[in-house]
């Protein structure tokens, strides 16, 4: 089985998010970068495949050099090789593109992807990405397990979980659940080591123009100060809740 | 040119999310100046959209799972030719989420997700999404001729707007999924985070499972579903999918109430969309209170079962 894991690089969830040129664009500045977490879940799911059911590993991000450190780590924490598409992710259906693209030329069974990603939230590159290669899609998916060419799947659902199941190749939005986050991996030396010498392919992008552009940020509206209530008044807290707030 | 909104519903009923799709989807096209079509599959009482705008409502009555995302996204883009709509718009459920971007490949139409409030220009076309976790939001422009929005949960609310509605059936193409629902395990009677007005969540601070009795009560008493903060789910004491913050569920409820949550940055970032925000918690340096709209310094066994009684009076005064 063939497996490609997408790999988003996205701010760590510590960063305070800044904007710089007019609020027009993202300031990266300190701010450090990692693993998008859902991607961490389906990495993670994916070594499980090579390590029990002899799975290959090829993780894969479309991005500028910038993000290589966060392939390598991927690399680290034990995919066999990684693909970089060299172009600035311009928006979700030219990513879905992109890597619709890597998964039609190498064949792979199996793609499993984040069901979003946190800077962007959009949710939308992993189904994108099945619309274009015509094959089954899940996403919110909590449980994974593969035999042969089919897929037992798990996924949420509002109120609940479902059962499915679905014949490969399958692309699947990954979060908690396909793995515990106790048996989420991180890199140690031996992989950092072997990490340095497992092949990093670089890719050019194919053309397609974005339908989509950010054309300004904006930050929540700074909130007013907290109204403080004393322990043992909770009546003036009902009474704010219900005639101010009017929530109750 | 038209709008065509989606609406989704759950053993023939309506969820919220179809409302506020229907009424988001009722601005745009007077906003544009065109018409509004509204599809349905399987909603047993389709009129009850027109509370919200819905004058042309497309029912389709030969699909029987719904919840099959490339089924309904053949159906939804059929819809989209046959009404020449340029603007489609899906809610944000479980399943809304599976189906949009499915719609936009097949449609060759720009996507935005997570979109918050009427487009803020037609011309180019330009709306409001959430980003970062609620940590900022985007304007993004579509320059597709056919456009697809995600609408996020509870962002637009509900609009009362009644006409009279006319149902036209319509027999989809059914096109062949490879996916079969096997077994489906729904919990019922209680509120789900993502659907609830009110929220009460608990966090380290209790101490352990066996003190979520006054969670649960003070939940019971508002109506309300329980959340909790990561190590409370990580810790065994509630299960996962109770867990809210950048990692775990969004929450956009009216009324977000946490109990022995010290609020870190990625708890704050799940719940930033909530409206009001009460905090109780014994220390007053507690990072959440900069994000509350009321606190409470106290110890929340005194203050929690006393704000269960206080709460039970006044809804029984009130009733
Ligand atoms: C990558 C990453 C992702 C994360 N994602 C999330 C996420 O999605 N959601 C999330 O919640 N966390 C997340 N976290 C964890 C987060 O950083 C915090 O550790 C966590 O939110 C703390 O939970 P807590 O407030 O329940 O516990 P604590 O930090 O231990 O706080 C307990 C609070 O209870 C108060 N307290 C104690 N006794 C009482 C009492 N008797 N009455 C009232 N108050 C009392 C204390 O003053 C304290 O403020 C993430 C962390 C990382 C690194
Ligand atoms: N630039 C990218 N490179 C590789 N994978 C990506 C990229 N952007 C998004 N993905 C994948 O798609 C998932 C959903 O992302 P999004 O649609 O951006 O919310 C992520 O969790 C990743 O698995």
């Amino acid at each position: 089985m063939k497996i490609l894991v997408c790999i988003s690089h996205v701010p760590d969830t510590t960063s305070k998010i800044n904007f710089t040129e007019n609020d027009s664009k993202f300031d990266s500045n300190g701010v450090q970068f990692v693993i998008n977490p859902y991607d961490e879940f389906a990495l993670t799911r994916a070594m499980w495949f090579k390590e029990k059911q002899g799975a290959s590993v090829t993780v894969v991000n479309v991005g500028s050099s910038a993000t290589e450190p966060t392939l390598r780590k991927a690399l680290a924490i034990g995919a066999d090789d990684a693909i970089r598409v060299n172009a600035e992710p311009l928006d979700g259906f030219f990513v879905a593109k992109q890597l619709a693209e890597v998964a039609k030329n190498g064949s792979y069974d199996l793609v499993l992807a984040g069901k979003e990603s946190i800077d962007y939230n959009g949710g939308m590159v992993p189904g994108m990405m099945s619309a274009i290669l015509d094959c089954n899609f899940v996403t919110a998916c909590v449980g994974l397990e593969i035999e042969g060419s089919s897929a037992t799947i798990t996924r949420e659902i509002d109120g609940g979980k479902e059962t499915l199941s679905a014949d490969l190749p399958l692309v699947i939005g990954g979060q908690k659940g396909l793995v515990e986050e106790k048996d989420l991996r991180i890199p140690n030396m031996r992989g950092i080591m072997m990490a340095r010498k497992k092949p990093l392919n670089i890719v050019e992008p194919v053309d397609f123009e974005p339908t989509t552009t950010t054309v300004s940020f904006e930050k929540p509206e700074a909130k007013g100060a907290c109204t403080m209530i004393d322990a043992g008044n909770l009546d003036e807290l009902i009474s704010l809740l219900h005639n101010e707030a009017k929530v109750i | 040119m038209s709008v065509l909104v989606y609406a989704e519903s759950s053993e023939g009923k309506y969820k919220k999310v179809a409302f506020e799709a229907t009424s988001y989807g009722k601005q745009v096209a007077d906003q544009l100046g065109v018409d509004l079509h509204v599809l349905t599959i399987g909603g047993e009482n389709p009129s009850e959209l027109g509370a919200y705008g819905a004058s042309n409502i497309i029912s389709v009555n030969n699909v029987t799972n719904n919840s099959d995302a490339k089924v309904v996204a053949n159906v939804i883009k059929e819809t989209a030719n046959n009404k020449g709509a340029t603007v489609i718009i899906i809610d944000s459920s479980a399943n809304g989420l599976s189906i949009t971007p499915l719609v936009a490949v097949n449609l060759n139409a720009g996507l935005a997700t997570n979109v918050v409030a009427v487009p803020s220009s037609t011309t180019p076309f330009v709306v409001k999404r959430k980003a970062f976790s609620n940590k900022a939001f985007n304007s993004t422009q579509i320059s597709s001729d056919v456009k697809v929005i995600g609408l996020a949960k509870n962002s637009f609310g509900i609009l009362e707007n009644k006409v009279e509605a006319s149902v036209e059936s319509f027999d989809a193409t059914i096109i062949s999924s490879g996916i079969t629902s096997t077994s489906l395990d729904k919990s019922t009677g209680t509120v789900t985070i993502a659907d609830a007005e009110t929220v009460v969540s608990g966090g380290r601070g209790l101490k352990g499972p066996e003190n979520w009795g006054m969670i649960e009560e003070l939940a019971t008493v508002l109506g309300a579903a329980t959340a909790c903060s990561k190590p409370v789910s990580d810790l065994g004491w509630r299960p996962h999918n109770e867990h809210v913050g950048q990692t775990g569920k969004p929450v956009s409820s009216n009324l977000y109430i946490a109990i022995g949550i010290s609020g870190a940055i990625q708890h704050l970032a799940g719940i930033n969309a909530s409206k009001v925000k009460v905090v109780i918690n014994t220390d007053p340096e507690a990072p959440f209170f900069k994000a509350a709209d009321y606190g409470i310094v106290g110890d929340a066994f005194e203050v929690v079962p006393s704000l269960i009684e206080k709460l039970k009076a006044f809804k029984a005064q009130n009733a």
